[in-house]
C-alpha cells in the first residue's frame, strides 16, 4: 500500500470545479503516489478533462486545493501556474500534439522550450538533442531521418509518440494523458502504451491517464472512477 | 527555442500567405516613401529653381507675378523697366553683376528670352548648378540662339539649326520675325528649370528683330534687312525684369528698399526663395493629397496583413493549446501573434526600401537627363525613417487584433479545443 504524506506526488482535497453555474467535478480527495500509474475514466462530462485541467494548473478550483510534491498549485499566481506546468508537468493530447511548423526534432525540444529546469535535467542546452533522439528511439522512432522531417508526414501512431517524447524530456514529475490512444488501432495502442509506461518508470513519472478504454486499466496500478458531480469519485483498487 | 523561431517557423509554414503579405506592405511602403522622396526632391529643386541670385527686379506688381513671367515664363509682365533704370540700379556700389531678362517674343510655343552672355555665367539653379553647353557655345552673332535642352529635344534641333521667332506667342504668318532669322549657336544640358524649354537670344537682337516694328505691329514700308539692322545701334529702350547679384547678402534688404522706393518709376525687389516659397505653398495642398493617397494605400496593406493573420486564427486554436500545454503562459500567444505581425510589416518596410532604392537606381539617370530633376540616392532622411517607424508600429497595432483575440480564446480554451 502506497503512504500517504509527503510521499504524495498529487493530493488533492475537496475539489470543486465548475464552468458555469454548477459544479462539472466534485473531488472529495484525489491522489498519486511517486511514480503510480492512475487510470482515470468516465462517462462524458463526469469531468475528465477538468480534472486534467485542474492538476496541470490551466485551472482553478472553486474550492479545495490541488497539491503537487510540496506547492500548492492551486494558489499560485496564473504566471507562477505556467512555470510550475513548464517545470513538472508533460501533456499527452488525444490527437494533433505537434505544431505542424515545426520538425519532428523540435517539437521534442518544445518540451523542455520554456522551463530551464527541464532543459537542464535533459542534459543543457547541449546535449538537450542526443537526449530528444534517445526519447524517440526509445518510444520506437529510431529512424534519425525522420528527425527533419515535417510532422504531417508521420502517422497518427507516430505522432502520438513524437507527442510522448516532448512530455517526457527533461524528466517532468507528473504526466498527464488526456485519451492519448483513442486515435489508434489495438496493436498500435497496445504497443504505444508499453512504450510510454516503460518510459514514465525510468523518468519516476507519476501517471495519470484519462480513457474510456477500460481493456486498458490492467496496465495501471489504480482505476479512478468519475462519475459527474452528482455522485462522488469513488477511488477503487484494480 | 525562443519565440521568434516559433514565429519564424510559424510564417515559413504559410509562406505564400506571408509572402503575399509582405509583397502588399513592400509596394505600398514603396508608394509611400517614394512619394515622400519624389515630393522632397521636386520641393528642392523647386525651391532652387534659381539659386545665386539675390534679387529679381520687375515693375511693381506681385512678388509670386514677378517670379512667375521672369523665371517661370508664365503670364506677361505687367510694364517694362527702363534702360535707364537698370543701368542706375546696376551702377550701386553693393551690386556685384545683373543679368537683364528681355521676354515678349517666342519660338513654336517655347518662350524666347533676350539676354546677355553673363546668363550664362551667372544663372545658378539646384545646389549652385552653373548652366553648362551639351553643345556649342554662347551668342557669337547677332543672330545666334541658345536653346534649352527640352526645346532641343522636342524639336529635334542642333548647332547650326536655323530659326524663326515670332512676335508674342501668336505664330500666324504676318507676326514671325521672318525676315531676321537666327541659328542655333549651343545647346543647353538638362537643369529641369524653366531655362530648359527657353529660347535665348541677345538682348541686341531683340531690339534688332523690332527695330521695324512699333506697338506691336510692323511699320509697312520701312522694312530694315538683317545686314542693315547690324549696323545701327541695338541699345534697348527697355527690358522685362532683371537678375541681380549682390556682394554680399547682409545688404539685399536694403538694395531690395532703394529699389522699391525708386521714384522715377514703380519697381519692385523680390528675394527669389521668399517668392519661390510662396508659389510652393500654393502647391502644398495637392502634395498633401498624394501624401493622404499613399498613406492610405499603406493602411490598404495592412489590412491585407491584419486579413491574412486572422484567417488563419481559428485553425490555430490546436497549436496555442498546445504551447499552453508545455508551459507557455497566455502572454506568449499574444507576443507570438503580435510578433508575426511585426515581423511581416519589418519585412514589408524592408522590401518597400529595396524597391525604392532600386527604382531610384534605374530612374535616377533618366530623370536627371530628361527632366533634370536630381533624385537623391542617399541614406533615408529623418522625415523617410519616421514614416518607416509608423508603419511598423501601425502594423504592430494591427497585430494585436489577432493577437488580443488569440490571447482571450487561449484564456478561455485552456488545454480543451472547441472547434
Amino acid at each position: 500500500m502506497i503512504p500517504w504524506g509527503d510521499a504524495m506526488l498529487v493530493s488533492c482535497h475537496d475539489l470543486r470545479f465548475g464552468w458555469d453555474e454548477g459544479d462539472a467535478i466534485v473531488l472529495d480527495s484525489f491522489s498519486v503516489a511517486r511514480g503510480e500509474r492512475i487510470f482515470v475514466r468516465g462517462p462524458s462530462g463526469s469531468g475528465k478533462s477538468s480534472l486534467l485541467g485542474l492538476l496541470a494548473g490551466v485551472l482553478v478550483p472553486r474550492s479545495g486545493h490541488v497539491r503537487i510534491e510540496e506547492t500548492i498549485v492551486s494558489s499560485l499566481s496564473a504566471s507562477a501556474r505556467d512555470r510550475f506546468r513548464a517545470d513538472h508537468i508533460g501533456y499527452v493530447f488525444q490527437q494533433f500534439n505537434l505544431l505542424p511548423y515545426l520538425s519532428v526534432l523540435d517539437n521534442v525540444l518544445l518540451g523542455c522550450a520554456f522551463s530551464l529546469r527541464r532543459q537542464r535535467r535533459a542534459g543543457g542546452s547541449l546535449v538537450v538533442r542526443q537526449e530528444a533522439a534517445r526519447l524517440l528511439a526509445a518510444l520506437g522512432i529510431g529512424d534519425a531521418r525522420m528527425y527533419e522531417r515535417r510532422v504531417t508526414e508521420l502517422s497518427v501512431g507516430q505522432q502520438q509518440r513524437v507527442a510522448a517524447a516532448r512530455a517526457l524530456i527533461g524528466g517532468p514529475t507528473l504526466l498527464l494523458a488526456d485519451e492519448p490512444t483513442s486515435a489508434l488501432d489495438t496493436d498500435a495502442r497496445d504497443a504505444f502504451l508499453r512504450l510510454l509506461l516503460l518510459e514514465c518508470d525510468r523518468a519516476g513519472a507519476g501517471l495519470v491517464f484519462v480513457s474510456h478504454d477500460i481493456g486498458l486499466a490492467r496496465y495501471f496500478d489504480r482505476v479512478v472512477e468519475l462519475s459527474g458531480p452528482s455522485q462522488r469519485a469513488a477511488p477503487c483498487a484494480s | 527555442m525562443r519565440i521568434v523561431t516559433l514565429a519564424w517557423h510559424s510564417l515559413r509554414q504559410r509562406r505564400l500567405a506571408a509572402v503575399l503579405t509582405v509583397l502588399t506592405i513592400g509596394l505600398s511602403v514603396w508608394l509611400l516613401l517614394g512619394v515622400e522622396r519624389l515630393r522632397e526632391d521636386a520641393r528642392n529643386s523647386f525651391a532652387s529653381t534659381v539659386s545665386g541670385t539675390d534679387l529679381i527686379v520687375g515693375a511693381r506688381s506681385g512678388p509670386v507675378n514677378l517670379l512667375l513671367y521672369s523665371v517661370f515664363h508664365l503670364g506677361d509682365a505687367t510694364n517694362n523697366v527702363s534702360w535707364q533704370s537698370y543701368r542706375e540700379i546696376a551702377n550701386l556700389p553693393e551690386v556685384s553683376w545683373t543679368v537683364p531678362l528681355s521676354l515678349g517674343d517666342s519660338h513654336r510655343g517655347f518662350r524666347v528670352v533676350g539676354t546677355t552672355g553673363e546668363f550664362f555665367q551667372y544663372y545658378r539653379y539646384g545646389d549652385d548648378h552653373p548652366l553648362s553647353f551639351a553643345q556649342g557655345h554662347t551668342f557669337g552673332d547677332l543672330y545666334d540662339a541658345v536653346i534649352g535642352a527640352q526645346v532641343a529635344r522636342q524639336l529635334g534641333y542642333r548647332v547650326g539649326q536655323p530659326l524663326v521667332i515670332a512676335h508674342g506667342f501668336g505664330g500666324t504668318r504676318e507676326m514671325l520675325h521672318a525676315d531676321k532669322p537666327f541659328r542655333v549657336a549651343g545647346v543647353l544640358e538638362a537643369t529641369g528649370t524653366p531655362v530648359d524649354a527657353s529660347v535665348l537670344v541677345s538682348l541686341q537682337a531683340i531690339e534688332a528683330i523690332h527695330v521695324d516694328w512699333q506697338s506691336g505691329i510692323r511699320l509697312p514700308g520701312q522694312e530694315v534687312s538683317a545686314e542693315r539692322a547690324r549696323r545701327m545701334d541695338l541699345t534697348p529702350k527697355s527690358i522685362t525684369a532683371f537678375l541681380v547679384g549682390l556682394r554680399s547678402r547682409l545688404s539685399s534688404f536694403a538694395v531690395q528698399r532703394a529699389v522699391n522706393e525708386y521714384t522715377d518709376e514703380p519697381l519692385q525687389a523680390i528675394l527669389p526663395g521668399v517668392a519661390l516659397s510662396q508659389l510652393w505653398s500654393l502647391v502644398g495642398t495637392a502634395e498633401a493629397a498624394l501624401r493622404a493617397v499613399s498613406a492610405m494605400v499603406v493602411l490598404v496593406g495592412l489590412g491585407g496583413m491584419l486579413t491574412a493573420l486572422l484567417t488563419t486564427l481559428d485553425e490555430r486554436r490546436r497549436e496555442m493549446a498546445i504551447l499552453r500545454a508545455v508551459g507557455a503562459p497566455v502572454r506568449t500567444v499574444f507576443r507570438l501573434l503580435l510578433l508575426e505581425a511585426g515581423l511581416l510589416a519589418a519585412a514589408g518596410v524592408v522590401l518597400g526600401v529595396l524597391l525604392m532604392y532600386l527604382t531610384l537606381l534605374v530612374l535616377h539617370g533618366y530623370l536627371a537627363s530628361r527632366w533634370g530633376l536630381n533624385l537623391s540616392l542617399g541614406w533615408p532622411r529623418g522625415e523617410e525613417w519616421l514614416l518607416m517607424a509608423s508603419v511598423l508600429l501601425a502594423g504592430l497595432c494591427a497585430g494585436c487584433v489577432p493577437a488580443w483575440i488569440a490571447y482571450r480564446r487561449s484564456l478561455a480554451d485552456g488545454l480543451r479545443v472547441r472547434l
